[in-house]
């Protein structure tokens, strides 16, 4: 072990980076005052949202750029440490609970992305529910979502990740139930609440099987208790965990994080929570919250990387998982009319991307992605609410209520145009230099089937993206778009639709009659902000302009290199102190991930990166292209000029109809999870078999029924009536006659009780007492 | 020598103590009036409390004799008195199942004894302990034990709110 | 002295204890059976304390005492309570429970 400390130049951490956990409290201490005293207030409580989002943000920034200084600061192969400020809140029996802020690249990283939007969103929603019923709840329950997930952000321990990712569970079904007047948005709050829980139920799995795995070699080795993060990224790096108990606890997590990232199977919950008011959709379901799983994966990721073998020799769950992910989520949006069930969909399918990412160890490409998507998919959201808000009179239907939208919202129209490019992976824009990264490094890996599925993925984005592209602002307009007024009820996708008379009345007098026009300044502006950011916000990373362009490699990667611990973090605020025992050999080579370091620990397995080559991005792009000029061709001779072979298709042809069901049914996975697993089992097959049995299989079925029917004749005679009804009876007799002998026992003595529960307690004794003698 | 004695002394002490407690104890679960049980068990808590005394918690045998004999007992006689009209010997304080709590008693008693006798046979306590102090009692209240605390406090607030509640006349 | 003596004189209290509350009609006296329960299980702690030469067992034991003021208070009241309703305390009589 070498002499540290000389090597170490001293890490600068300024006021910005030592109270980065006031970003979460700011916003709390909002959503207080909100509740409280919101209504009496001026503008009911929103100006309280956005303020403490505004705080948050400056505070965000500021340990962003804090965080900027101090990796630069630190030598090229030097450990940056992360800032780390614990307090005590539980002390009993020598167990020590602590809870505190973990500041590192990843944290500063996400928690600008999410303070950022949070504002935007804020400063949207103003305008986009001015006049709503419940305008001041709708401030609070945001504010507080924006609290949660900026606590589990800077969480230095499992359990405020927990409470965070509880508490943004609680809102996301509070906001998708904002308008619950209507059965179908109470329904898909539910099904989100339910549906997310399930996955929870991993997290908290997860959690406990970590810590009582772990908490004896944390203690022991940094003295930190078996929640911390930093412990369990050592403890899983360091060659002790037993590879069964890291590999349950890892699928615990990952299940957790399909829940919240919307992945298959349980997928289901997204495009249902667009029921909710769209920036809710903007803020939680595409930007934010639904990256908490991907963010739960890239935070414990050392204990994915041990307990799945990632970067092994085979494939691991999670690609797996993503795969599927990626291409059954995009099919999905071919066939949705609702504009935000598309985008809902796509961003399940970019979920699925980040999670392809860091299954195949491109942690920085799919930390990037999640950087990107942010800005691109909240951009597209805001304009399809802006699109709503002002053209469609409040609907989002792609088929009935728009087209031609390009004339009449100009900054809509290049805001959505240019997100699109982004989303689509297109040269310039920020998608591009995520995506391509991802799709790039998981063939890098050596996983070629699983970027071959990338490639198709990124096929299949830009087809539906420029189908909804098409169908919204191009053709001639439709139903709303056009003025007709159908009224609120002409759609049954018209969830926006305000409630309250006076919302509704007000609307109508100054929206919807002068017919489609662009949105006030208030929803622009966010929208132009955003739709800046997703064609620039991919050169923090621009993989292709050289090694100088990549910041976010410097500044968020941690460095996979082996450091002791000089000291303990004691009291309040004291600073982790990490030193790196060997920093000249630098962390090209270094152990961690690969072998067990002996002397130290680590705290991020070492990854690969692959080379940026043209040929490989202009092979993607190529592909990109094609999917845009394929779809644009079919939308335009389905939807445009109604070309008669494209028409009614799926009514002709049996392989597009089955194609369709299947999607249009959302692969009945619905339907599996609505009727239970056995009716859901006979359910999609019969659908599927449907055709074939009544041409072909008709006969043979009417054969086979009689056969059984006469068989089930004889099962009902002789072994449903006389086994099974014998059988069921004589059980009931004996419960009865049970119930009978022990009835007296309650005989609502005191003492009885009191005699049975010691003289119990007593046999037990005597057996542990004979059993151990 | 001197330590021998202190020994001998201390046994002694305890022997004859934890005699008058147990002959107490059996006379609080046998007497036939409910007032003298209410003295007998006064008996028994002074014994533990000098028990206590011997286990050099002075501290725990100072608050067993303010709270409990000074407290807890005032409380019992009261509720003697305020559900009783007659103070003197009484039929009937016994269940007709009765002799059902002998066995268990005693089958408890031989698991706890045998478990005992097995586990610490004849290990000795250490022959001079330190007395602890009060200041190291408040130390661990405080400290590590302030949740507990807090709970507590929070019970007897409970207690007091539910005794006043449910004694209430109306 | 053993450590035995005095977990043996907690476990006969302690048995004493459990024979009153089964045994013992009368509420009060149920209570007082509880109250010697409660004092066996101190024993231990402060014998334990002793042995262990630690201060743990003397904060529980403290803990011990004050629940079971609280104990005693609410349950003479409930007593005080059944009393008024029902002009006894026999424990027996209180068997709308029965099975």
């Amino acid at each position: 072990m070498l002499a540290a400390s000389e090597v170490l130049s001293p890490l600068r951490d300024g006021w910005f980076l030592q109270n980065a956990w006031l970003a979460p409290v700011v916003p709390t201490i909002g959503f207080a005052f909100i509740i409280l005293f919101g209504k009496r207030l001026p503008k009911k409580g929103s100006e309280v949202g956005v303020i403490s989002m505004l705080a948050s943000l400056v505070l965000a920034s500021g340990a962003a750029w804090q965080w900027i200084q101090r990796v630069g600061d630190a030598g090229e192969e030097q450990f940056v440490s992360p800032v780390i400020r614990t307090w005590t809140w539980w002390q009993s029996g020598g167990m020590e609970f602590t809870i505190g802020q973990h500041i590192d690249g990843l944290t500063v990283v996400v928690l600008f992305v999410v303070a950022f939007i949070s504002t935007l969103v804020q400063v949207y929603s103003l305008e986009y529910l001015r006049g709503d019923r419940r305008y001041t709840h709708f401030f609070a329950a945001l504010t507080l979502f924006s609290a949660g997930m900026l606590a589990m952000v800077i969480a230095e321990d499992m359990i405020l990740f927990l409470l965070g990712w509880e508490i943004m569970g609680l809102c996301s079904f509070m906001l998708i139930g904002h308008w619950w007047e209507d059965g179908a948005n109470s329904r898909a709050a539910l099904k989100a609440f339910f549906t997310v829980r399930t996955g929870d139920v991993g997290l908290l799995v997860g959690i406990s099987i970590l810590f009582f795995a772990a908490n004896e070699w944390t203690t022991t080795n940094l003295g930190v208790s078996g929640f911390s993060i930093r412990g369990l990224s050592a403890w899983a790096l360091s060659g002790e965990p037993n590879s069964t108990v890291i590999l349950v606890a890892a699928i615990a997590l990952f299940i957790a994080a399909i829940g919240k990232s919307g992945q298959f199977p349980l997928h289901t919950w997204l495009p249902d929570a667009m029921a909710g008011p769209t920036p809710v959709s903007s803020l939680l379901h595409s930007s934010t919250m639904v990256v908490a799983g991907v963010f739960l994966v890239a935070r414990l990721y050392p204990v994915f990387f041990t307990g799945l073998d990632i970067l092994g020799p085979s494939s691991n769950v999670i690609m797996i998982i993503a795969a599927i992910t990626i291409v059954t989520a995009a099919a999905l949006a071919f066939v949705q009319t609702d504009i935000k069930r598309v985008l809902a969909y796509s961003t399940v399918s970019q979920l699925g991307y980040m999670m392809l990412g860091l299954g195949a160890g491109a942690w920085l490409p799919a930390v990037f992605h999640i950087f990107t998507h942010a800005f691109f998919k909240a951009c597209l959201f805001l304009s399809a609410g802006s699109i709503s808000h002002s053209a469609s009179h409040h609907s989002f239907d792609m088929k009935k209520d728009m087209g031609g939208l390009r004339k009449h919202m100009p900054i809509t129209f290049a805001a959505w145009t240019v997100s699109t490019l982004a989303l689509c992976g297109v040269f310039p824009f920020s998608g591009f230099f995520s995506k391509d990264e991802i799709i790039d490094n998981v063939g890098g890996n050596g996983y070629t089937f699983f970027m071959v599925v990338g490639l198709g993925g990124a096929f299949l984005t830009a087809a539906y993206m420029t189908r909804a592209t098409y169908l919204t602002f191009f053709g001639e307009s439709r139903g709303a778009a056009a003025g007709e007024h159908g009224g609120d009820e002409h759609d049954a996708h018209a969830h926006d639709a305000h409630d309250g008379d006076n919302a509704t009345a007000t609307h109508d007098s100054h929206d919807t009659h002068r017919g489609p026009h662009e949105s006030g300044v208030l929803i622009t502006a966010p929208i132009a902000i955003l739709a800046v950011l997703a064609i620039f916000s991919g050169l923090f990373n621009a993989t292709p302009f050289g090694e100088s362009w990549e910041y976010m490699k410097k500044w968020v990667e941690p460095r996979a290199v082996e450091v002791i611990s000089e000291s303990h973090s004691g009291g309040p605020g004291e600073a982790f102190v990490l030193a790196v025992p060997n920093a000249e050999s630098g962390y090209s080579d270094s152990p961690c991930g690969k072998e067990t370091p002996k002397d130290g620990v680590c705290y991020a397995p070492q990854v690969n990166h692959a080379k940026f080559k043209w040929s490989k991005a202009l092979l993607s792009l190529a592909i990109v292209f094609a999917g845009i000029a394929i779809s644009w061709m079919l939308s335009a001779a389905f939807y445009g000029r109604r070309d008669p072979r494209l028409v009614g298709l799926t009514e002709r042809n049996v392989i597009a109809r089955t194609g369709y069901r299947l999607l249009a049914n959302k692969y009945y996975l619905d339907r599996l999870y609505e009727r239970g697993i056995v009716s859901a089992i006979v359910g999609p097959l019969a659908r599927s078999a449907y055709w074939f049995n009544q041409q072909v299989l008709d006969g043979i079925l009417h054969a086979v029924a009689r056969v059984s029917r006469a068989a089930a004749q004889v099962v009902y005679r002789d072994i449903d009536q006389r086994l099974v009804d014998g059988a069921v009876n004589a059980s009931a007799d004996v419960t009865k006659a049970a119930g009978t002998t022990v009835q007296p026992i309650q005989s609502g003595r005191v003492g009885h009780y009191g005699a049975l529960l010691f003289a119990t307690a007593a046999v037990a004794a005597l057996v542990f007492v004979i059993l151990n003698t | 020598m001197f330590a021998a004695e202190l020994l001998v002394a201390q046994n002694i002490g305890f022997a004859v103590i934890a005699l008058m407690m147990i002959v107490a104890a059996l006379r609080v679960v046998t007497t036939s009036n409910v007032v003298h049980a209410a003295l007998w068990l006064v008996v028994v808590l002074g014994g533990a409390a000098a028990q206590y005394i011997l286990l050099a918690a002075e501290f725990v045998a100072v608050t067993q004799v303010l709270v409990y004999i000074g407290a807890v007992m005032v409380l019992f006689l009261f509720g003697t008195m305020l559900t009783r009209a007659r103070i003197g010997a009484e039929r009937d304080l016994n269940n007709a199942y009765w002799r059902l709590g002998i066995p268990v008693a005693g089958a408890l008693f031989a698991a706890m004894a045998i478990a005992l006798v097995s586990s610490f046979g004849d290990e000795q306590l250490p022959a001079e302990p330190e007395v602890t102090s009060v200041q190291q009692i408040s130390d661990q209240i405080f400290g590590p034990y302030l949740l507990p605390f807090w709970a507590l406090s929070f019970v007897l607030l409970a207690a007091i709110i539910g005794a006043i509640v449910l004694a209430r006349k109306d | 002295m053993l450590t035995s003596q005095f977990l043996l004189l907690g476990a006969i209290l302690f048995c004493i204890g459990v024979y009153g509350v089964i045994a013992r009609k009368n509420a009060v006296l149920v209570l007082m059976s509880i109250e010697l329960i409660l004092n066996s299980v101190n024993i231990n702690l402060l014998a334990f304390a002793l042995r262990n030469g630690s201060a743990d067992g003397h904060t529980f034991a403290l803990y011990i005492i004050a629940v079971a003021a609280a104990e005693v208070g609410v349950g003479l009241a409930l007593v005080l309570l059944i009393y008024r309703n029902r002009r006894s305390i026999g424990l027996d009589e209180l068997s709308e429970m029965r099975g």
